[in-house]
């Protein structure tokens, strides 16, 4: 039984969202800019319109955003 | 053919961009950035920069295993270590093949490293599925419950559920339907169904794109407005 928060959640992934975003090929492009973008602490998103609207959507693409932000963050500390 | 088409298995929709992707100007490339071109180029030094190439990317790749490895407690060692070692192998063929597409908007390690993390995560997410049945079909359309909601909330909320499951029956097409259901509601990785339906990531996610919004032009139509509910948490 989907309830509550879940039922949000659900209805979010069903419906995705409400801004334009780019597809995943276009998203895939742009990843590396937007993430070290988003690590200098400039906006990424200003720089990169519509990417955080897909990483919203798509799930696969979110994972692989998340991966290079944490692998990046990580090698510029090393 | 784009690191998302060769992560997938055969190219049959054309990609059609949601919106135009902003293009940057050409950047002056970092010291270390040139310095990977040019021996990535050169006779020379190819072969040994190739080497460390390689060794880039398997971290890479090993970095993403590990991560994932919690999710995966029916993968031993070995496999998890062949999976990182295939993805670095195949990574290196993409950023060999698409040397000339960087751009310097990031730094040259920056960019490849994308690639071993795409080839991991989708092997991972594929072999997660191996064996399973991609399901279709609503697993439990009668499911969605607002039990837990107010009562004046829970009626608006019905009507909203039940406008938007007839919707999903009703104004998506049979193709939309199935990439919606199995994407969005029964949580299908994106790369297993492409493989699955011999297609490809992007022209998925396009169709998953146009009956999301087929879905809400069709509550807009009816009047039940979601984002402000949506926004709350």
């Amino acid at each position: 039984m989907i309830e509550g928060p879940h039922l949000k959640q659900a209805v979010r992934r069903l419906l995705g969202p409400a801004e334009p975003e780019v597809g995943c090929d276009a998203c895939f492009e742009e990843l590396d800019r937007y993430v070290e973008l988003e690590l200098a602490g400039e906006d990424a998103d200003a720089a990169v319109p519509g990417l955080r609207a897909h990483l919203d959507g798509c799930p696969a693409c979110r994972e692989e955003h998340d991966s290079l932000h944490a692998f990046v963050a990580g090698d510029q500390q090393r | 053919m784009s690191a998302l088409d060769t992560a997938t298995v055969g190219i049959v929709e054309p990609v059609v961009p949601l919106i135009a992707p902003t293009k940057p100007q050409r950047s002056a490339l970092d010291a270390e950035s040139q310095e990977w071109l040019r021996s990535l180029r050169l006779e020379d030094t190819r072969e040994e920069a190739i080497a460390r190439l390689h060794a880039l990317l398997l971290r890479a790749a090993r970095f993403e295993v590990a991560r994932r490895r919690p999710a995966l407690p029916h993968l031993r060692g070995n496999d998890l270590d062949d999976i990182a070692t295939e993805a670095a192998d195949d990574a290196l063929m993409s950023v060999l093949r698409r040397l000339d597409d960087f751009r310097g908007a990031s730094r040259f390690t920056t960019w490849v490293y994308k690639f071993a993390l795409l080839e991991a995560s989708s092997k991972l997410r594929k072999r997660a599925w191996q064996g399973r049945e991609v399901p279709l079909e609503p697993e439990g359309w009668g499911t969605f419950s607002s039990t837990s909601l107010e009562p004046d909330a829970e009626l608006e909320q019905s009507e909203l559920l039940i406008t938007l499951q007839n919707a999903i029956a009703e104004v998506l097409t049979p193709h939309q339907r199935s990439v919606l259901v199995a994407l969005a509601l029964n949580g299908v990785p994106i790369d297993v169904l492409a493989e699955r339906l011999n297609t490809n990531r992007g022209a998925l996610y396009k169709t998953l794109h146009d009956a999301r919004r087929k879905l809400r032009k069709h509550l807009d139509e009816r009047g039940l407005a979601l984002d402000n509910w949506l926004e709350e948490r």
